[in-house]
């Protein structure tokens, strides 16, 4: 148990992930950071991207968060994230019309408040398209 | 002797009223199944949230968040969670009893009292009382959204922000089982602390970015999902009370029914009885 931290992964839909890890990678506002066990305390904000989950055993596990927080303890990590999901659950086609409605909308004229919402379903949208090309480019 | 029509019409009505109570019962129980599956899967979230909380009360950040500094109470906030519909047993009365109590012992402290009150049913209860209603809002419906609860809430913390309250509370029904709710009372602001053992007595967190963005994210993150945690369990303590309320008025409409029937067939007995009585009776004379 030394060498793992225990990793939790809960959004307001419901808990993705709990379990041990030896690493874990996460996209944090100012850039990826990567934790490892006994990492300081950090408390960060999260933007929409991947979570990589390395257990102890076995195959990096990988998941999608639509923005967070994330809280490190010594022993464990705490992600709140706003939506999440296993990678392998995203839907292509669902991001993609995200995307089209995202981009339909800011090339329309809108007010700040909208701009806003419309970027941060951008934002999302291109997160896990991202993150499906990468998987499929893993898978071959 | 009751006449047999009177005592007819009688057990038709009441069937038809067990028909409508059992329908409901059967409503009630298929919405309290998928309402405490929505209560489950926002659970996690909203205990994992309270304990990133209470670490952070433990924690000693150079930027101290107004949510999370003690003031002295001058006035205090309540946010009630009630249902919308009524025919749910004693949820809501129940409910009421436990905020007028936290009222009073506010109150002798010398503490004015701002309710947040959603569901229609809280709103015509506390209206009655002529105590301030900061926000309120009503029809919710079986599947509560955090946009929607978010409107009022805001009203509270902006109050509590301005410094109008100074601690703020929320109540609602907690779900235990299907036959158990319990009226619970949560302190929300300042965020109480949750004691760890485990951390250290001095220490503080790295923050990225800055503290005060993290925090105020964060904090309104935790309050959303308090409430909506709140309202979620409402909405199962109240499918779950209204399936119990119905089951016994079924029931109670069926042992009426038992005896209205028992009383109709003595009544038509003794109208055979009597008019055999009276064929006899004429045979003998003649």
């Amino acid at each position: 148990m030394a060498n793992t931290i225990h990793v939790d992964i809960v959004s307001a839909e419901g808990e993705i992930f709990s379990g041990p890890a030896k690493m874990v990678f996460l996209p944090a506002a100012e850039g990826e950071i990567g934790v490892a066990p006994r990492h300081a305390p950090l408390l960060a904000l999260l933007k929409a991207g991947e979570v990589r989950v390395q257990p102890p055993e076995g195959d990096e596990q990988s998941f999608y968060v639509g923005g967070g927080a994330l809280e490190v303890q010594p022993t464990k990590v705490t992600v709140l994230a706003d939506t999440a999901a296993r990678a392998a659950d995203l839907d292509e086609a669902a991001a993609l019309a995200a995307r089209q409605r995202a981009e339909e909308a800011l090339a329309g004229k809108i007010d700040k408040l909208e701009q806003a919402e419309a970027l941060a379903e951008l934002a999302r949208a291109a997160a896990q398209l991202k993150l499906i090309q990468r998987l499929r480019k893993i898978r071959g | 002797m009751p006449g047999t029509k009177e005592i007819r019409t009688k057990i038709a009505s009441v069937k038809s009223t067990q028909k409508i109570t059992k329908a409901m019962e059967m409503v009630a129980a298929s919405k309290m199944r998928r309402a405490q599956d929505r209560m489950k899967l926002a659970r996690p979230y909203a205990a994992k949230m309270r304990s990133v909380i209470g670490n952070l009360t433990q924690a000693n950040p150079d930027y101290r968040h107004s949510f999370l500094v003690e003031r002295e109470p001058k006035s205090i906030g309540i946010v009630i969670i009630s249902t919308d519909r009524g025919l749910c047993g004693g949820l809501n009365t129940n409910l009421f009893k436990n905020v007028i109590y936290l009222m009073r012992e506010w109150q002798q402290k010398g503490a004015s009292v701002n309710l947040c009150i959603l569901g229609s049913k809280g709103l015509a209860f506390f209206r009655r009382l002529g105590l301030p209603i900061l926000g309120s809002v009503t029809g919710l419906g079986d599947r509560p959204h955090v946009k929607d609860l978010i409107g009022a809430v805001k009203v509270m913390l902006d109050a509590y922000r301005e410094g109008k309250i100074d601690r703020l509370f929320m109540v609602n029904a907690q779900f235990v089982n299907t036959m158990t709710q319990r009226p619970l009372v949560q302190q929300l602001l300042p965020a109480g602390s949750i004691k760890d053992t485990e951390l250290p007595s001095h220490w503080d967190y790295i923050y990225e970015p800055e503290a005060m963005r993290i925090l105020d994210g964060l904090l309104m993150r935790y309050i959303e999902s308090q409430v909506y945690q709140g309202s979620v369990e409402n909405v199962a303590c109240e499918m779950a009370a209204r399936m119990v309320a119905m089951k016994s008025a079924s029931d109670n409409a069926g042992n009426l029914i038992g005896d209205l029937q028992l009383v109709y067939n003595k009544a038509r007995q003794a109208a055979i009885t009597k008019e055999l009585a009276e064929i006899v009776g004429g045979a003998a004379a003649v």
